[in-house]
């Protein structure tokens, strides 16, 4: 059903999005099937602004066509999807059996201290941000810290601020 | 056309032959073995995520679950035994485990299906305790969403979409933080719910209620400051007596009338009398948009809920839609205008009470466009029918043993064709009725339009008035009236009138009216077409049957109103529409 109106809400939505994101949108729309796609779409968008918001779930739910209650019941029941600005920098912390026996909890505890945060949040400077992963599928290597691309291994306690500052942080701003 | 296979199974060692798509369940109750169950909802799609329904299949390790089971040749089911009792209550046991102990407290206690079920499958104790899931409370809306008491059977998400198309609910997050909430659990009255209170309706237990006014009233009606006058919807007569035991589709309209000049109202009126008014006034819209060609398909106003989900999901079609209030808004303007007047009232010392089949009904009330010029709303409070039956039962009011009342006038009296209001195709058959003899000048002969008539979700006939074929629509149920507006957008076909209404079957299956008695469901067709039979019953043993020969009306216009669709009618009795965000997705 198409009508001036139906056109204008697409246009807002599409708005919301860059170029490359909408062309995606179209395509995954014009398969078969197309509502089985909305898990990539949301990759896609996060991957783009690095969170989900309102704005972003409700403008897939207008160029889908799924209502809005589906997007957001889809993207909260995983757990890849989040729902606030992450940091400049994304630090993964592996907690798979393998690297919490070899002292993770000890890294991530360090971690929280020196940056304030708790899992899923994000630096008051925007900087970074704290995530949990699943086994990463490195054990040999445990415990596994991984900051944007890069991959840590066997990761302790005393060497977090160091790995740190290579991203810019300041020791002096820690707490305690 | 192929006729459906047929297979044969044994049930409890009955031989059963059922079509090769039934499920066990279904197979099980055409041979009245009732299978408890909790998520199943026979006119809703299958969800099996409850697990009460249990049987055991002859050849399955596990016992299945019968609602989502499919029926094969030969299957011997077992619906009955210490496994089968003993799994059923622990399933009922752990639901009750996350649930408030609180049913002498609940708005739901002796209707709630959790309840019930606890009771018929014996669980006497709670064994599981543990942690309880807690969420706010979300009174925002007249649809109050109370997230503690969801035991997450996923019922009123499927009416909220397969019914009504509108899909505002959903399944939140995971595991112990799931819950049933609008997108982005954000409150019900900023979502795109259109308050029909269909999920309140569905709704097991007490996770979907109406927002109380019961209150409100009880205190008004203590106030000797203020005259309070209530009005019934045309939808009413044919459930309150649901509440107090009578069959479903038994007229009570007199006793209905006694018993509210029993619980203390000053002057009991009929909405009836604002649902003639409304026929005057959409038909002279109608008759004016025809013979000037423009506007057309006129779509009826009486629903709210439809009003919402217009604003929200067809804001392209505003401009179609009848700018006439709705019968309970045209009756609350004039008690508070021209009746204060004629009775020499302050309007800011009536309090309006209206008593509808309806929760839209009470967001139509709080709706700007329908408040007095001093701010306060021309309806004040709105009861549901469920709502009065509680009052009343409050108040010891013997219902049954009632002697009949008579409302009173003048804003009681009421022809034939308001009655019908309260049934799909009721509105359009009491249009067709006056915009005839307006248009020709000629008697009808046959007053019954049987083709408008009936519970089906769409209905689609001509009628020729003066070598005119005007096209008619008439839906209930959203989904179902997107089969007609989508063609009205896109113009594929065309249509001189339409009449929506939001509920399944109409006002007499709105989100208000009394849960069903044992033996009938919501959105059952056979409790519509019983109820609706009560209304054209009343109907057809009037004289008066046309709106247009209301005497009352006719008054009225001499007196005051003027002709319709006059200046004095467009500021009372009319109103207007604007979009609505967030938009529905169609």
């Amino acid at each position: 059903m198409k009508s001036d109106l139906f056109k204008k809400e697409q246009d807002k939505a599409k708005a919301v999005f860059p170029e490359t994101v909408v062309r995606y949108i179209e395509e995954c729309a014009a398969k078969t099937n197309p509502d089985s796609h909305l898990i990539s779409v949301l990759h896609k968008v996060q991957d783009h602004f690095g969170f989900l918001a309102k704005e972003h779930m409700d403008a897939v739910s207008v160029l889908m066509q799924i209502p809005s209650t589906k997007v957001s019941g889809v993207a909260s029941f995983y757990h890849f999807f989040n729902f606030t600005p992450r940091g400049k920098h994304r630090i993964s912390l592996c907690m798979g059996t393998a690297c919490f026996v070899k002292g993770a909890g000890l890294v991530l505890n360090k971690l929280k201290d020196l940056l304030g945060i708790d899992i899923g949040q994000t630096t008051p400077d925007a900087l970074f941000s704290i995530d949990v992963a699943r086994c990463v599928g490195a054990c040999a290597l445990a415990p596994v810290m991984i900051v944007d691309e890069k991959v840590y291994a066997g990761v302790k306690p005393d060497q977090v601020v160091k790995i740190l500052a290579e991203y810019g942080f300041d020791p002096k701003k820690a707490k305690a | 056309m192929t006729t459906e296979k047929k297979v044969t199974l044994w049930i409890d060692g009955v031989k059963v032959t059922v079509s090769e798509k039934s499920t066990v369940l279904q197979a099980a109750r055409s041979i009245n073995i009732d299978v408890p169950s909790l998520c199943y909802h026979p006119d809703l799609s299958v969800l099996g995520a409850c697990r009460v329904c249990l049987v055991e299949v002859e050849g399955q390790r596990n016992p299945v679950a019968s609602c989502s089971f499919p029926v094969a040749e030969g299957m011997k089911v077992k619906t009955s035994s210490t496994l089968l009792r003993r799994l059923r209550r622990d399933v009922v046991e752990l639901i009750l485990d996350n649930h408030p102990m609180d049913c002498q407290t609940c708005v739901r206690n002796g209707t709630c299906e959790l309840q019930k079920l606890a009771y018929d499958l014996g669980v006497r104790e709670r064994l599981f305790q543990g942690e309880r899931k807690h969420f706010e409370e979300d009174k925002s809306s007249p649809v109050h969403r109370n997230p503690d008491k969801c035991i997450l059977c996923g019922r009123c998400i499927r009416v909220c979409g397969e019914v009504q198309g509108v899909n505002n609910l959903g399944v939140q997050n995971r595991g112990f933080r799931n819950v049933v909430a609008p997108a982005h659990e954000c409150n019900m009255i900023d979502s795109v719910c259109i308050h029909c209170g269909q999920c309140v309706n569905v709704c097991p237990t007490a996770a979907f209620t109406e927002q109380d006014a019961t209150e409100s009233v009880f205190e008004a009606l203590a106030n000797p400051d203020l005259h309070v006058v209530v009005h019934t919807a045309p939808a009413i007569r044919a459930t309150v007596g649901e509440g107090f035991g009578f069959k479903p589709g038994t007229p009570v309209t007199g006793k209905l009338v006694t018993a509210l000049r029993r619980a203390g109202f000053h002057k009991v009126f009929d909405t009836n009398f604002a649902a003639d008014l409304t026929i005057m006034e959409e038909s002279a819209e109608f008759i004016s948009r025809v013979q000037k060609n423009e506007r057309l398909p006129l779509i009826t106003s009486c629903s709210p809920g439809w009003v919402n989900f217009m604003e929200r999901f067809y804001p392209e079609l505003i401009p179609l839609t009848s700018t006439c209030k709705s019968p309970m808004s045209m009756q609350s303007t004039l008690l508070k205008t021209y009746y204060a007047q004629q009775m020499g009232i302050d309007p800011k010392n009536i309090f309006v009470v209206a008593v509808m089949p309806c929760t839209a009904k009470k967001f139509e009330a709080s709706r700007p466009a329908h408040m007095a010029p001093w701010g306060k709303p021309y309806t004040d409070a709105v009861l549901t029918t469920r709502e009065l039956i509680w009052m009343l039962k409050c108040l010891g009011v013997d219902f049954r043993n009632l002697e009949d009342g008579m409302f009173d006038s003048p804003m009681g009296v009421s022809s034939g064709a308001a009655d019908i209001f309260g049934a799909t195709g009721g509105v359009m058959e009491a249009a067709l009725r006056t915009a005839y003899e307006k248009i020709t000048g000629k008697e009808l002969e046959a007053l019954d339009f049987k083709q408008v008539r009936g519970v089906e979700g769409v209905k689609e006939t001509s009628v020729e008035i003066n070598g005119l074929t005007i096209n008619i629509g008439v839906a209930n149920g959203l989904k179902n009236a997107r089969h007609i507006l989508d063609r009205v957008v896109s113009g594929e076909k065309v249509y001189h009138i339409i009449e929506i209404m939001a509920c399944p079957g109409g006002c007499v299956a709105g989100g208000g009216q009394p849960y069903p008695p044992a033996g009938m469901h919501v959105l059952d067709p056979e409790l519509g077409r019983l109820r609706a039979q009560a209304l054209y019953s009343i109907d057809g043993g009037k004289s008066l049957r046309k709106s247009h020969e209301n005497p009352a009306i006719e008054f009225l216009y001499e007196n005051f109103l003027g002709a319709p669709n006059s200046h004095l009618c467009h500021e009372l009795l009319h109103t207007h529409y604007e979009p609505k965000y967030p938009r529905g997705v169609k």
